[in-house]
């Protein structure tokens, strides 16, 4: 605590003002609490097993990877490998293979889930949109060698 | 020789009713000290039940309540699980407290290290005695009862102080000593609203504080003077808020920077008992509060006859409990919402800010019964 040098008038000012901002600024933190107290609605908490059924994930939560396709399994990706780049757990593996024009296009897209950490730096570099962060979140499994999972179900269209 | 006697119906109930017990006992027995001293026996017990059912019986409920209202507060939802709702959580948690082994830390001075749960547990069994809670549920009908209170009310500093002190921990000492000028300051703004109480309702006799509030809700002491008396309940909450160690003003535990503070050292039953006293004093504080500034066992009769006719049916009790759990829900908004003032603001608060409101609300008090007369 440092000895402030002001006036007596001063200091009897500041005084009374924090007398007055003080209580208010306090209700003002009450009515938030208030407001949270009496709206049951707010509350974020999932009681997760029990509704497994209608438990719906937040949209931006970041599961596994997976490739964004349309009905008939078509998907946008050319096997840039920018998101192989981006990837700072080498756990994405894009091999790309030639289609009959000669085109470079998507083979396999290879996905290592056991050494992804889901920060979605692949999904931010994609620049057409492929690749999202799903929200399956159940993904425990006793096979280790499930977790390397191929995540195109067609070769691409370049 | 002279017997002390329990001055309210039930007394006098088990009065009238212990003769014909004392008939079947031998002549030689027989006689008017062994019924007055039997009469008493039966009173004292009577009333340490109710005293500890009231007490004992209200922490678990507490515990429970404090649970769902921070979670509520925090967008939680809290216990959950064990039983309907996690209602009996607190009961499980209890007994695991109980099971625990009791033992102290190397060079702590064992004797003072085990009696400090207890002695703080003096203060609010103490005053639950004090507190009238229906129209005829009165222990001990005090002419002195406010001054009694605010002197028992000093056991607490005592316990924390040589819980800090006997555990041989730099920790629990600097909690201690902080609660100890803590609570020490605020004692004085505590016994100033008080004396606020005591002068407005011209009596120390808690019984008769709470029937000088009776009528309607405009009689409340909170309401019965104008803007001064909703001053002093404030500062009165404030004041006790700061007495019972809790939140915002829990800078003896202060979790953050002193570990727990005055009961770090402690395990199993002498931290259950830490814990105990409490919540009891949260309930003691909060019937003070509801005895001296609302009313204490008389319904909220707001002034027509039909509708006060039904509140009216209702016993003391139960209003007076009621009371007493919305005082507890207030105490408990606060502490969830608001944050812990460092140790210095702490003090120039009490020592800058209450004190002086509490003397001029003194003033003004005398101000309103010169006015009044």
């Amino acid at each position: 605590m440092t000895q402030e040098n002001i006036s007596t008038k001063h200091y009897i000012k500041r005084y009374l003002k924090k007398c007055i901002t003080g209580p208010w600024s306090l209700l003002c933190g009450l009515s938030v609490s208030l407001k949270y107290f009496f709206n049951p609605k707010k509350i974020v908490t999932e009681q997760y097993p029990e509704n497994r059924k209608t438990l719906k994930m937040h949209e931006r939560y970041r599961g596994r990877l997976s490739m964004v396709e349309d009905a008939e399994g078509n998907n946008h990706c050319t096997a840039c490998g920018m998101c192989e780049r981006a990837c700072p757990n080498a756990s994405i593996n894009v091999q790309p293979t030639k289609n009959i024009a000669g085109k470079k296009v998507l083979g396999r897209y290879v996905y290592h889930f056991a050494s992804c950490t889901q920060c979605g730096l692949c999904v931010e570099a994609c620049p057409f949109g492929a690749i999202e962060m799903s929200t399956a979140f159940e993904v425990a499994t006793t096979d280790v060698t499930s977790l390397e999972m191929i995540l195109n179900k067609k070769e691409g269209q370049g | 020789m002279y017997v002390p006697s329990v001055t309210n119906p039930i007394g006098d109930y088990v009065r009238e009713w212990v003769p014909q017990l004392v008939a079947y006992l031998p002549e030689s027995l027989q006689g008017e000290t062994t019924c007055s001293v039997i009469a008493f026996a039966i009173n004292a017990i009577i009333c340490i039940i109710a005293v500890c059912l009231v007490n004992i019986g209200s922490a678990p409920i507490l515990i429970y309540m404090e649970r769902k209202v921070c979670a509520h507060v925090q967008c939680r939802l809290g216990p959950m699980r064990l039983g309907w709702h996690g209602t009996i959580q607190t009961i499980a948690d209890v007994l695991k407290m109980l099971f625990k082994e009791v033992y102290s830390p190397q060079g702590a001075d064992k004797k003072l290290f085990y009696l400090a749960p207890l002695i703080v547990l003096i203060a609010p069994f103490m005053i639950a005695a004090l507190i009238p809670f229906g129209h005829n549920l009165l222990v001990a009908n005090v002419d002195m009862g406010i001054p009694l209170i605010i002197a028992v009310n000093g056991f607490g500093v005592l316990g924390i102080l040589l819980g800090g002190w006997s555990s041989n921990n730099k920790y629990s000492l600097m909690g201690s000593l902080r609660s100890g000028a803590q609570m020490i300051s605020y004692e004085i703004s505590f016994a100033l609203v008080l004396l606020f109480v005591v002068m407005v309702s011209g009596s120390t006799n808690l019984m008769e504080i709470t029937n000088g509030q009776a009528g309607t809700v405009a009689n409340w002491m909170i309401f019965k003077v104008p803007v001064l008396g909703f001053l002093a309940f404030i500062m009165f909450f404030i004041a006790s808020t700061a007495e019972m160690n809790r939140a915002p003003f829990d800078i003896a535990e202060a979790e953050q920077e002193l570990t727990g503070g005055y009961h770090t050292e402690y395990t199993g039953t002498p931290f259950a008992m830490f814990y105990l006293a409490e919540y009891i004093a949260l309930v003691t504080n909060s019937a003070l509060a509801v005895t001296c500034f609302l009313g204490g066992f008389h319904a909220p009769c707001i002034g027509f006859e039909s509708v006060d006719q039904i509140l009216l049916k209702v016993p003391g009790v139960i209003w007076f409990f009621a009371k007493v759990y919305f005082m507890i829900w207030c105490y408990m908004m606060v502490r969830w919402t608001f944050v812990r003032p460092r140790v210095d603001q702490l003090m120039s608060f009490e020592w800058k800010f209450m004190l002086p409101v509490n003397m001029l609300l003194l003033v003004g008090g005398a101000a309103y019964i010169a006015l009044s007369i």
